[in-house]
């Protein structure tokens, strides 16, 4: 007789001493784990359910300003500096990480129209209503030493927009017209122009660092190489465009924010129709920043919200608000990707979270697996009835909550019309505009 | 397998074809193989042969995750290679039988640990015993018929609690953990802890003959001599269903575990199988001629294998709802055990039988191994990851050793025998953050990662059903209210006139066009007929 009986000898399964972990051997054997997909399904119902009760985004404030917030920069190298320049003139410097402002400079006489750092982080510039653009060193001047600006330009008009080139000491600003100016010199080496009165907003392309794109007033988005004496294309819509942003990895697409509630991803070398529509804000979008990673953006609205775009959806993944912001006015991702500066009228400017229920801080590696195996999960049952509901769900202030179904409501009826009078028409003479279409007026080379 | 080494994670192609500056060559080139039946274990579903018809971006997403998915069978496979334990066995001599080993031999013949897990409980006072051990095989719990309770860590022999309830015990079964236990008596059902502390007495739950717990869902599925199955979610203490299957005294019970559907056997010889969700069984299933006495399922959810009073022994494909071996016992079994790895255990009066590969291969024509117990006996229950199977009779209880029962390797994340305090308190509050809700139960438990087939106008059926009109339907015309009579009933009845049918109307236009067209064809044809026939000089009377 030959026989073996199962015996286990407990000190291979007990840790020695208390110090030890616990040993836990594994058997992946499928039969020992019944209800493989109930419970699956119930792991992620859970860590949706615990996504949304986690939610909760706002950081900080930083109050300071004593005027509404109308431009926000990053320093070009520094993760926690932040500038800021306000309605009043002021503009100040910010470390993050401290909460607090290091610096206050009254640069300008009127509304700070633009801030841009430079690309080495020594410098910033700063545009303001009394038509000057003056270069600020990042360094604090000594004790007793008054805050005087590097360098003073007096331009001919106001300038509404400055950008700084990525690699050179060139920079262009808008205004009247966009100009490209070399720091050595007080007037513009290059001045772009056509047939508008204004531009809004004026940005270097991150990685073509020649080109340039423009907001201008005639509702148009002008491109222009900064080599060459004219600008290159342009595309008009049907209102105007007020900010863009390029997508810093895709840098042939950018997006731009419209006084018609939307956003629109453009590629650039196909203008006649944008690549998405992103719809979601009730009032018009101010400001669009992208993340670094370039995956997503960041629109501010009038509405007094922001909201968070994947960049190829047509509707948010996220809405922020609180009750204590009103419109806001400038928006800016930060560049480590985790969080968001919002700057907004009544004069604070509010740290987010770029995702709402992450966890701040050092995450332990157990905690690192758990969140990537949650996540895993989240996506895989993302389109059951159930965690679709919860996942959606947020909570939005009630005008907003209105509003949202106005403006449903209105579409609605506009289509209804739109089919009615293509019933009554000669098939063929009203054709279907789909939504890409609808907003572009046209395309001048 | 050179294909599917392709999608292998970092590690592929390791050293592939990788040259010695003294040109040997590498013996074992590539990865290590993986046996067939290791890979076949971890396979999950099909395999997708070829994507016809897919787009392209949803093309590169089943790709990566068919890729992924294989990549974990590999690696599962592969661990599965190096797990420390094998099974137990018991081989005979050259002509010996192995059903004619005595216990007292094995124990003799074993280690003094598994020696010592072959013992006999001689309680004659307050028999016979049913019994019931914890998930883990640590806790066995021993209920006598005449109100004996007793809960024993059994390995060694640690009596944990004991106590007379002075009441029938009809069932008794542990809980989720080691610490709570229900216990059915003569006329309620009661939840002790593992002090032998009466925790509840749940009145709702009258005349309980038979329970089982479903584990993953905390439920206690209870069957009642009035026919009642009732469901109690112990976590919350709420009863969850209860339904009157109208089939008379409930005796005979048993759950599957894979899909933790509850199969009950009826005195006329059928097996119903019930979900807490479904008022009528599932499926319904003439096993016997005679009653069901006992039944028991598989864990992989496959086999059923029942026992009637007709004195046959069946064993069952669920899958497909027919009988594949069929044997004749001469004294019927009353009652039926699986292990984990697929012995039966059948008791024929005082005698307990087990069997080996029941349904694999053909039939079987003697037991794997035997025992004589005292007492006639009342429950059979094989003690899981261990190689013992537990008989409780009319004298008290026996322990049994059956090699090969068990599992040799546990997942210490799912059952833990060895598991601290600490350990097990974690294990519960993770476990109730996964309870599976009961709605969740029914024939197959991978139903919901299953793509919905439903058909559109199924869809559109219910929900005309759910919402009591038609959504798609077109919106009937309703006149606009007109001033000056034009609100006149005749003047609106013409307006509707004016749209009436307006979506019936292209189809009748063109009907009628082309019955217009195929008649004037036709007479056409008819002329051209008439013309060919000769004109008499009376056709021109013809009109």
């Amino acid at each position: 007789m030959k026989v073996k009986v199962l015996c286990r000898n407990p000190d291979d399964f007990v840790r020695e001493t208390s110090k030890d972990i616990q040993r836990v051997p594994r058997n992946y054997d499928p039969t020992l784990h019944p209800f493989e997909v109930p419970r699956e399904y119930t792991r992620a119902l859970n860590a949706t359910k615990l996504d949304r009760v986690f939610a909760k985004p706002f950081v900080a404030s930083l109050d300071g300003h004593r005027d509404a917030i109308n431009c926000i920069a990053k320093h070009s190298k520094n993760l926690a500096t932040v500038l800021s320049g306000a309605c009043d003139g002021q503009v100040k410097i910010w470390n993050l990480s401290k909460r607090e402002c290091m610096r206050t400079i009254q640069a300008h006489e009127g509304f700070v129209r633009g801030i841009c750092s430079r690309f080495c982080g020594t410098s910033f510039f700063t545009v303001g209503d009394d038509k000057t653009i003056k270069q600020w060193s990042m360094e604090a001047p000594g004790y007793g030493v008054k805050e005087e600006p590097l360098n003073t330009i007096l331009g001919k008009a106001v300038h509404t927009g400055i950008d700084h080139h990525q690699k050179e000491g060139t920079f262009a600003t808008c205004g009247q017209t966009v100009d490209i100016w070399d720091e050595q010199r007080s007037s513009p080496i290059r001045s772009f122009s056509w047939g508008v009165d204004s531009f809004s907003c004026v940005r270097y392309n991150p990685v073509e660092t020649e080109l340039l794109a423009s907001c201008a007033s005639d509702r148009s988005i002008i491109l222009y190489d900064m080599r060459e004496s004219t600008p290159l294309k342009k595309v008009v819509m049907q209102l105007r465009s007020n900010t863009l942003c390029w997508n810093p990895m895709e840098a042939y697409n950018f997006t731009c924010s419209n006084e018609d509630y939307n956003l629109y991803t453009y590629d650039m070398r196909r203008l006649d129709k944008p690549v998405t529509v992103h719809m979601d804000h009730v009032s018009a979008v101010l400001d669009v920043d992208y993340s670094p990673t370039g995956t997503e953006f960041v629109s501010a609205s009038f509405d007094k919200t922001i909201r968070i775009f994947p960049k190829n959806s047509g509707h948010s993944r996220d809405v922020y608000h609180t009750k204590r912001m009103q419109h806001v006015i400038c928006v800016k991702w930060s560049a480590d990707s985790k969080y968001i500066l919002s700057g907004s009228d009544e004069m604070n400017i509010r740290i987010w979270k770029a995702n709402a229920s992450e966890k701040l801080g050092v995450l332990t590696s157990r905690e690192k697996a758990a969140m990537h195996y949650n996540q895993k999960l989240k996506e895989k049952f993302q389109h059951y009835p159930q965690v679709k509901r919860i996942a959606r769900h947020r909570h939005l202030p009630r005008d907003i909550f209105k509003q949202r179904r106005q403006l449903q409501e209105m579409r609605e009826a506009r289509r209804r019309k739109e089919h009615n009078v293509r019933k009554h028409s000669t098939p063929g003479s009203v054709p279907v505009a789909t939504e890409k279409e609808k907003h572009v007026v046209t395309v001048v080379e | 397998m050179p294909d599917k080494n392709q999608h292998e994670g970092l590690k592929r192609n390791r050293r592939p074809n990788k040259k010695f500056i003294s040109g040997k060559k590498d013996p074992f080139p590539g990865e290590a193989p993986i046996p067939e039946v290791q890979l076949k274990k971890f396979q999950r579903g099909k395999k997708i042969q070829k994507l016809k018809n897919v787009k392209k971006r949803a093309k590169e997403f089943i790709e990566k995750s068919e890729m992924a998915s294989n990549l974990a069978q590999k690696q599962a496979a592969r661990y599965d290679l190096m797990l420390p334990e094998d099974a137990g066995f018991l081989e005979g001599d050259e002509g010996e039988d192995t059903c004619t080993v005595l216990q007292e031999d094995i124990a003799e013949a074993v280690d003094i640990t598994s020696g010592a897990k072959y013992f006999n409980l001689h309680l004659n006072q307050f028999g016979p015993y049913r019994l019931d051990y914890s998930r883990t095989g640590r806790h066995l719990l021993l209920g006598g018929r005449r109100g004996h309770v007793s809960c024993i860590e059994w390995q060694t022999k640690k009596l944990m609690c004991e106590m007379n309830v002075m009441e029938t015990v009809q069932d008794i079964k542990w809980l989720h953990t080691e610490a709570m236990f229900a216990v059915a008596q003569k006329k309620w059902l009661y939840i002790y802890d593992s002090n032998g502390i009466e925790l509840h007495c749940i009145k709702k739950f009258n005349d309980v003959l038979r329970m089982q717990f479903l584990p993953y869902h905390f439920l206690l599925a209870t069957a009642s001599a009035t026919g009642f199955l009732q469901y109690l979610d112990v976590s919350v203490g709420k009863e969850v269903a209860a339904i009157c299957t109208k089939l008379g005294r409930l005796d005979v019970m048993a759950q599957n575990p894979h899909n933790a559907v509850i199969h009950l056997g009826h005195s006329n010889g059928t097996v119903s199988l019930w979900s807490p969700n479904q008022r009528e069984p599932l499926v319904k299933m003439l096993c016997h001629r005679g009653a069901v006495r006992s039944l028991t399922v598989d864990k992989t959810g496959t086999y059923m294998v029942t026992s009637g009073l007709d004195r046959r022994l069946t064993v069952h494909d669920i899958r497909a709802f027919k009988p594949l071996h069929k044997y004749f016992l001469p004294a019927g079994a009353s009652c039926l055990s699986l292990s984990q790895r697929g012995l039966l255990s059948a008791a024929t009066g005082d005698v307990v039988q087990v069997y080996k590969d029941v349904w694999g291969g053909g039939k079987i024509s003697k037991p794997y191994m035997a025992h004589r117990v005292r007492g006639s006996v009342w429950g059979v229950g094989f003690c899981p990851f261990e190689d013992i199977l537990g008989i409780g009779h009319g004298e008290g209880f026996t322990s049994m050793i059956v090699p090969g029962a068990g599992e040799p390797n546990f997942d210490a994340l799912d059952v833990n025998p060895y598991r601290s305090l600490k350990q097990r308190q974690e294990w519960e509050v993770k476990a109730l953050l996964e309870k599976v809700q009961p709605e969740l139960i029914g024939l197959d438990p991978g139903l919901l990662s299953k793509v919905d087939k439903v058909s559109f106008e199924q869809k559109h059926k219910e929900r005309v059903a759910a919402l009591g009109y038609d959504p798609l339907a077109n919106e009937k015309f309703k006149p606009r209210f007109k001033k000056r009579g034009k609100s006149a009933s005749g003047a609106v009845e013409k307006r509707k006139k004016k749209v009436a049918h307006e979506d019936q109307r292209d189809v009748i236009r063109k009907t009628v066009a082309e019955k217009l067209q195929r008649e004037k064809e036709r007479k056409e044809s008819a002329k051209q007929q008439g013309m060919q026939w000769k004109k008499t000089a009376l056709d021109r009377f013809k009109k």
